[in-house]
């Protein structure tokens, strides 16, 4: 991998964001998660924690700890010796109740794209996508891959309350997220897989760098999974 | 083991720590008190270290009937009075309770944030690391939820030694608040930059622990103001579409789309948060290097704070301690209240 030259943006004396692109990009994303490896091996005192998006990894400081101008340096020394992890990303299938209750913007969607909505249904579920980040709330993922024709703008106002579970489309980026929240994005369906769970071992399933694919599932199967993922059964099923 | 019942309380009322970290890449936002010095400050003077769990008040007190064993208290952050069975504790001193005595947290007089620390902290269960209770993820507390009528409380510690008082006065900044550009700043025109550092925000009545929104002239964007979702730290000033700013705190969210113009510095934050709706303020820019020493100076200004704790009652009574009234300068940075309590308080 060539040694990318990332911008250091500071965001205040707390934390320093270090981008590596502006965009979405399966690549910056990919470098994104192997650099934020590789400083966390790299225990460097000061660092309290790091955080790794789309296109940037946030590392939030002591400031009374941290030496910034050795920590730039450092981050170049792990830069240039970055290689990327050559195993394989985990694969889950998340089960997915598509439209009506479930999905209430489907039709919308598909309306503004002049398709069915068994179609918007199949270019979404068709998909294999990549978990870019953990952001916003507690265990909500956020997709690259989406399919770029049924991509829709946010809404121009936001819903105060989406339910947890709600997989949902905003501009080209795609989402399920884990607990009730306020959304602008469009809802085209809902998961019983709960991502977020702090009784449970793991609290956490799907994580950054996994792949995940939707599978559609009728009405009639909701309750059941609904119940065994209130149990703490993972539900979302991991390709072995 | 001791316990408080809560006899009543305000709404806003819960357990907080230094705040949950680590979990950040999870989507898991850091909570923890408001005012960060309020609780190293609190903690101190009952003998904890400063990150150990306490109750934070939002502008409403609370009553609460000691059980079980004795337990020291004391009171920081907004200004507000502590009482034992009615007796005034005073201010920046702590007081021991026994068994059957009333404590009790008057409403905030000025300020917003209140904090009771307790001996040894509230036992409270911890999840991921902190006993912070965060609203939108359902984490830490009282179960999950912030604190209410009828519960008792675990303390986890009995007094240890004599009450304390603090007799160097815990100093907090005044005037505009320092922030450092950044990280999208390049997102903002040039006169979009110099409105929100010539101009004067005002709190809007959307302010809770996730954040601010102010009032006031807008920032104007230089490339629009969707960016792809990136990481944010608590005192972000993001400007939406709207072009008002709005001030990230404790409970906020862990990354957003919205473009970030600044930070404000950590050593200001506590000042910050304790404004109310109606609160006016500026802005000022500083340098990294410059919120880095401001952030060394609050640091040894709370060293100067612990190093200054004496026992109650060697050479300096309780009268006195009434008398001198030692919390002005903590009150005075704090902008000068227009809104009624009634605004915060659902």
């Amino acid at each position: 991998m060539a040694s990318p030259v990332p911008r250091f943006l500071p965001c205040g004396d707390t934390a320093v964001t270090i981008e590596f692109g502006t965009e979405i990009d399966n690549a910056v994303n990919a470098l994104c998660l192997a650099f934020d490896e590789a400083l966390k091996a790299a225990a460097i005192p000061g660092v309290i924690e790091t955080l790794p998006t789309y296109r940037s990894v946030l590392v939030q400081v002591d400031p009374l700890v941290i030496d910034m101008p050795a920590f730039e340096a450092r981050v170049h020394a792990i830069l240039d010796g970055l290689k990327q992890s050559g195993a394989p990303p985990r694969r889950w299938t998340i089960p997915v109740v598509y439209g009506g209750a479930f999905g209430i913007d489907l039709e919308d969607v598909a309306r503004a794209h002049g398709i069915t909505t068994e179609e918007v249904i199949r270019r979404h579920a068709s998909r294999t996508y990549r978990v870019a980040m953990l952001g916003f709330l507690p265990g909500f993922c956020y997709l690259s891959g989406a399919d770029p024709s049924i991509a829709l703008p946010r809404r121009t106002s936001p819903r105060l309350k989406t339910p947890a579970g709600t997989v949902s489309i905003g501009g080209v980026q795609a989402l399920f997220a884990s607990v009730e929240a306020p959304s602008g994005w469009h809802l085209l369906g809902r998961t019983p897989v709960r991502n977020f769970m702090p009784d449970r071992d793991p609290v956490f399933l799907v994580g950054a760098g996994d792949e995940v694919v939707f599978q559609p599932i009728a009405e009639s199967e909701w309750d059941a999974l609904d119940r065994a993922a209130a149990a703490g059964e993972q539900v979302a099923v991991l390709a072995s | 083991m001791t316990r408080l019942f809560v006899k009543d309380c305000g709404a806003g009322t819960t357990i907080q720590d230094a705040g949950r970290f680590g979990y950040q890449r999870y989507g898991v936002g850091p909570a923890g008190a408001m005012d960060r010095i309020a609780l190293a400050v609190a903690n101190m003077l009952v003998g904890n270290a400063p990150g150990e769990a306490a109750m934070e008040f939002t502008v409403l007190g609370g009553s609460f009937v000691v059980e079980g064993g004795p337990v020291r208290v004391a009171l920081a952050g907004a200004l507000a009075d502590l009482k034992v069975d009615g007796e005034p504790v005073a201010a920046l001193t702590s007081a021991t309770a026994e068994p059957g005595q009333t404590i009790s947290v008057g409403a905030a007089k000025a300020g917003t944030f209140m904090v009771l620390a307790v001996s040894g902290g509230f036992a409270v269960k911890q999840e991921l690391g902190s006993r912070s209770f965060h609203l939108r993820g359902g984490l830490g507390g009282v179960e999950r939820a912030p604190v209410r009528p009828g519960q008792s409380l675990p303390v986890a510690g009995a007094p240890q030694g004599p009450d304390l008082t603090a007799t160097v006065p815990p100093k907090v900044s005044a005037g505009a608040y320092r922030v450092v550009f950044g990280p999208q700043d390049d997102y903002f025109s040039e006169a979009g930059k110099a409105t929100f550092l010539s101009e004067t925000y005002t709190v809007s009545a959307e302010a809770d622990r996730m954040g601010y929104r102010l009032s006031g002239p807008v920032i104007e964007h230089a490339k629009g103001f969707n960016i792809v979702s990136d990481g944010i730290v608590t005192g972000s000033v993001q400007v939406p579409g709207s072009g008002e700013p709005i001030v990230l705190l404790a409970d906020r969210q862990t990354t957003g789309g919205y473009p970030k113009i600044a930070t404000i510095v950590s050593a200001d934050l506590p000042r910050f948060v304790q404004q109310r709706p109606g609160s006016a303020m500026r802005f000022t820019a500083v340098t990294l290097a410059e919120a880095i020493a401001a952030a060394r100076e609050q640091a040894a200004m709370l060293e100067a704070v612990r190093a200054g704790l004496k026992p109650v009652g060697l050479g300096l009574d309780t009268e006195h301690l009434l008398s001198v009234n030692l919390v002005d300068g903590w009150v005075d940075a704090h902008a000068p209240l227009v809104d009624p309590l009634a605004d915060r308080v659902a």
